[in-house]
């Protein structure tokens, strides 16, 4: 639990360090996702007038939701503790609920601009959500399970093999990974001052702690949709539970490289790509839709795809 | 025992309604009525508790009354009494909430009346043991909600409503009609007992389920049965709104229920793919047509659609799994139906008793002249805010629960022989989780529009918070949300002797698990913890908040928004209801609703604001009820002429009647 929420910062940095030496820029330092926690938590919090009781909790429980769901997700080894108490589908609806609580309060203030953020965000969520779990049904289906835990010791065991269904949740799923991250193309995450923006225009409001726990959950969130993957699948090096400690410490530093991939790639396609137009976004996402239904409708029809 | 205990509260309750009418609209009979009502409702809900937990066998006793030779049978099941539990709950915070808000109510007089007698009609309904009883009582829990929906019938909107629920009504009782008589067959076997022992051809089972789905599904609101639906729930007084899309709708799948799963006999495979294409197709449209609203109560009126298409889908999978011996599979599909009828019932009234509240407080439905209301009305608000989310499905409440099991349901539906389901099942879980997010999606917007921002009216920003009767009647619901979201394993173990009756199977029993987790099928396969997840949430949360507030700095400064620096005052720069889902609008209406968008630019020297005009088209209206009310006026038109014949033409008409009858039973026999 503590790791995910130690590495995602860090993980953070390290993709816009990449994109920065992508474009041949000196970037910032590494650590400086910290210092900003540190800065913003000193920071006495500036409130709308018209701001209400909801407006300050919902920090706390987006952060809550969301970082519930990412210790769910097995980074470096499976079994973790209480690993059953929610499979794929619950943890999917925490990150929904972590999104349901971040749309209201974007709408708390009364500003043109929040409004403008949550009704895009709900727009995206509703296309990104169907397509999510038509890729859980694929992978329950192929598994037998959604529990995250033993879909993970499925994929690494010889019986999967390659299948055309798999390959299509993949794609599937790494697309309704940027857009529920707000990555480019679907949207940009390093301004707020773009007219097609969704996420920053939602938080424009927030300030101080309340902003720095926002910040966090984002950065936990893209590394839970990371870990998600690397999981799914590139399952190697995840120990099962009884694993000793030599081979935990293996496990760690696959995860470690899985992420230094993710982030790298996730970089590298960011720099490479426009931002597209927000009304084709919904392409896009139907798109990782119907590639989701048909992975699934493959499984339903024939077990060996 | 739970029987009689259950008609003398039915009795009471009917006795209450000419009481009403001796005593007018006074202080006291608003007191009396909803008060009785609400006692008479607990003691037959603790009747209906104690019948399902204890898993009495069925009671069934005959009335004298009725058709001479026939009487009134009444039974009382584990089907029964789980319904009886959902009305008389929904009944009894309606009632507690009613003893608050019907203070208000400007039309007390045509209120009260009616009131008891349709929670009368509705537990009477679900009691019913023969065709005629259930028909009867079906009759009078259709007129009495009609009544109630015509209470403010000097509003013209409210009139159109009562006109097109009754023409519905009317026409789902005739299909109840012909199915009971087509089940009572030539001998009449009017009891459903009869019916039971009588087994039906295949190609009347047929006609039988066409009918139960068509009679029952239109009382429901299945798309395309569902027009009357949006117009009548919004129309009546808010607890009656409450109790007609909480309780009335179930009441119709309670309908469907007993005739296909009990009455007909041996389901054929394809009965199950007539139900789900229905299901499906209405669970997207409802909330797709919610999404357009902005009327608060019609939107809640539209969920209710879609909830019930999220039943049917629960129940067309059992009807699947069943037809092919999967039992346990069925049991889990046809739980996951009924926990969600259980579920819906919960939030539905405590979100139709919300809007009330609202109303009550600011006299507005639409939530484009509302906004704010989180400031005035701070509890109401809150639990405005648990109905949202239950209904969203959003963990840890209990709209979650049920959808989650719906989805472990149909994954397990790849194991079905038959083709047409095997492409079909797949397509309704996607339009499942399509519904699911765009839930989440129109209750952001009601929430938001109504309760945060800033007022957009004089009357929002003057509202007061609502009264204690009607607060508690919502937190007694919020709590309830609450508790089946956290612990639903064992409201998932109360649900197993109906499942037992009907399927022949049950889920395994989920309260010895560990932590009161629910598992399905197996813990390697899926298990779902709400009270873990629930504990984690708070855990995670506190300790957040507690080491910000203890480590970082607790200053806070109120300021203007900051709104990137071009703050506007005027609370109209704000997203209205209909700004919110303009991009779903976009993606899904162009298709579903004929969605238009132009703006009127006035000439150069008109000092006018441009207009932007957003179109929207009902499809299902235009396409189907727009010709059939055309087609009717004619077919009046010209059988108007009859009215002016000579004596001697009618004298024709009624030998050539003869004669062709005649002819027809010649040929018959």
């Amino acid at each position: 639990m503590l790791l995910v929420l130690l590495l995602a910062p860090l993980f953070t940095a390290f993709v816009r360090k990449v994109k920065a030496r992508l474009l041949r820029r000196q970037g910032l330092s590494l650590i400086q996702p910290y210092r900003d926690l540190v800065r913003l938590m000193r920071k006495e919090v500036v409130l709308a007038e018209s701001a209400s009781w909801l407006f300050r909790i919902v920090p706390y429980l987006i952060f809550a939701a969301t970082w519930v769901a990412a210790s769910l997700v097995p980074t470096f080894r499976t079994g973790l503790l209480f690993s059953w108490s929610a499979d794929l589908i619950a943890i999917i609806a925490l990150i929904g609920s972590g999104r349901f609580f971040l749309a209201l309060a974007g709408m708390d203030v009364g500003t043109s601009f929040g409004g403008i953020g949550s009704s895009r965000e709900v727009m995206i969520a509703s296309l990104a959500e169907p397509a999510m779990i038509m890729i859980v049904f694929t992978l329950a289906l192929i598994a037998g399970s959604t529990q995250l835990s033993t879909i993970a010791a499925f994929m690494t065991s010889p019986a999967v093999g390659l299948r055309v269904s798999l390959g299509l949740a993949l794609i599937a799923l790494v697309m309704v990974a940027i857009a529920e991250n707000g990555r480019i193309p679907i949207d940009n995450p390093a301004t707020h001052l773009e007219l097609t923006m969704v996420h920053e225009a939602m938080v424009l409001e927030y300030s101080g702690r309340h902003l720095a726990l926002i910040e966090l959950s984002t950065w936990l969130k893209l590394i839970l949709y990371v870990s998600l993957i690397g999981c799914l699948f590139a399952p190697w090096g995840i120990e099962s539970a009884g694993a000793a400690l030599p081979t935990l410490a293996v496990g760690v530093a696959a995860y470690v490289g899985k992420l230094a991939i993710g982030g790298f790639l996730l970089a590298l396609f960011e720099t490479s790509i426009a931002k597209m137009r927000v009304f084709r976004v919904p392409e896009f996402l139907g798109a990782a839709l119907m590639l989701g239904l048909l992975a699934t409708l493959l499984r339903f029809v024939s077990g060996s795809f | 025992m739970t029987l009689t205990s259950v008609l003398a509260c039915a009795a009471v309750l009917l006795a209450l309604g000419p009481l009403a009418v001796a005593l007018g609209h006074s202080r006291v009979a608003t007191r009396l009525v909803y008060g009785t009502s609400m006692v008479a409702s607990a003691v037959s809900l603790a009747a209906a508790i104690v019948h399902l937990i204890g898993a009495v066998v069925p009671e069934s006793i005959t009335l004298p009354v009725g058709v001479p030779w026939l009487g009134a049978h009444l039974r009382i099941d584990a089907l029964s009494a789980f319904f009886l539990l959902v009305v008389d709950l929904g009944a009894m915070s309606a009632s507690l909430f009613a003893l608050g808000y019907g203070r208000h109510e400007t039309a007390a007089g045509r209120v009260l009346p009616f009131y008891p007698a349709f929670l009368a009609g509705m537990t009477l309904v679900v009691l019913a043991d023969d065709a005629f009883t259930y028909l009867l009582s079906w009759e009078f829990m259709s007129l009495t909600s009609w009544a109630l929906v015509m209470s403010h019938h000097r509003v013209p909107d409210n009139v159109r409503a009562g006109y097109v629920y009754l023409v519905m009504a009317s026409f789902g009782t005739l299909a109840l009609l012909l199915a009971f008589g087509l089940l009572a067959g030539p001998d009449g076997l009017y009891t459903f007992s009869q019916m039971r022992g009588a087994h039906p051809s295949a190609a009347l089972g047929a006609l039988v389920l066409i009918l139960a789905l068509v009679g029952a599904g239109s009382k429901a609101g299945l798309v395309p049965l569902h027009v009357w639906l949006p117009l009548a729930h919004p129309a009546a007084p808010s607890h009656v709104s409450g109790l007609m899309s909480g309780v009335m709708t179930k009441v119709a799948v309670y309908g469907f229920l007993r005739i296909v799963f009990d009455l007909a006999g041996e389901p054929s495979w394809w009965w199950s793919i007539v139900v789900l294409a229905f299901a499906g197709v209405t669970t997207v449209m409802g909330v797709l047509y919610a999404l357009m609203q902005h009327d608060l109560k019609r939107l809640l009126a539209y969920h209710t659609v879609e909830n019930i298409g999220i039943i049917f889908i629960g129940l067309g999978l059992a009807l699947a799994f069943k037809t092919f011996g999967m039992d346990f599979a069925a049991a889990l599909a046809f739980t996951a139906a009924l926990l969600h009828v259980f579920n819906h019932s919960l939030f539905k009234s405590l979100l139709f008793f919300g809007a009330g509240a609202v109303l009550g407080a600011t006299g507005e439905r639409d939530m484009e002249h509302l906004g704010g209301l989180i400031h005035r009305m701070p509890q109401t608000a809150f639990v405005f805010l648990i109905g949202c989310v239950a209904i969203s499905a959003l963990p840890p409440l209990n709209g979650f629960v049920s959808e989650w099991l719906t989805f472990q349901a149909i994954l397990l539906s790849p194991q079905l022989p038959a083709w047409g389901l095997k492409l079909l099942v797949p397509a309704v879980g996607a339009l499942l989780a399509l519904a699911a997010a765009l839930a989440a999606a129109c209750f952001v917007k009601a929430y938001g529009v109504t309760f945060l921002g800033r007022p957009r009216t004089r009357a929002a920003e003057a509202a007061a918070e609502t009264d204690r009767y009607s607060l508690a009647a919502m937190m007694l619901l919020a709590a309830l949300c609450l508790f089946a979201g956290i612990l639903p394993g064992f409201f998932i173990d109360a649900l197993a002797p109906v499942s037992t009756a009907l399927i022949g199977a049950h889920m395994p029993a989920q309260s010895g698990s560990q932590w009161f987790s629910i598992v399905p099928i197996a813990a390697s396969r899926s298990s779902y913890d709400g009270l873990l997840v629930f504990m984690f949430m708070i855990i995670s949360g506190t300790l957040a908040a507690s080491a910000i507030h203890r480590l970082a700095s607790d200053r806070l400064r109120r300021a203007p928004a900051w709104d990137c620096g071009y703050p506007d005052v005027s609370p109209t720069t704000q997203y209205s209801a209909t700004s919110f889902a303009q991009p779903i609008r976009r993606v899904f209406g162009t298709v579903v609703f004929r969605a238009r968008e132009h703006v009127q630019v006035p000439p150069p020297g008109d000092t006018r604001p441009a207009r932007l005009i957003a179109e929207l088209h009902d499809l299902i209206w235009d396409a189907i009820y727009a010709p059939l009310v055309v087609g009717i006026g004619i077919a009046a038109d010209r059988l108007n002429r009859l009215q002016f014949l000579t004596i001697r033409q009618f004298l024709t008409l009624v030998f050539c009647t003869l004669v062709v009858l005649l002819l027809v039973l010649a040929v018959w026999s």
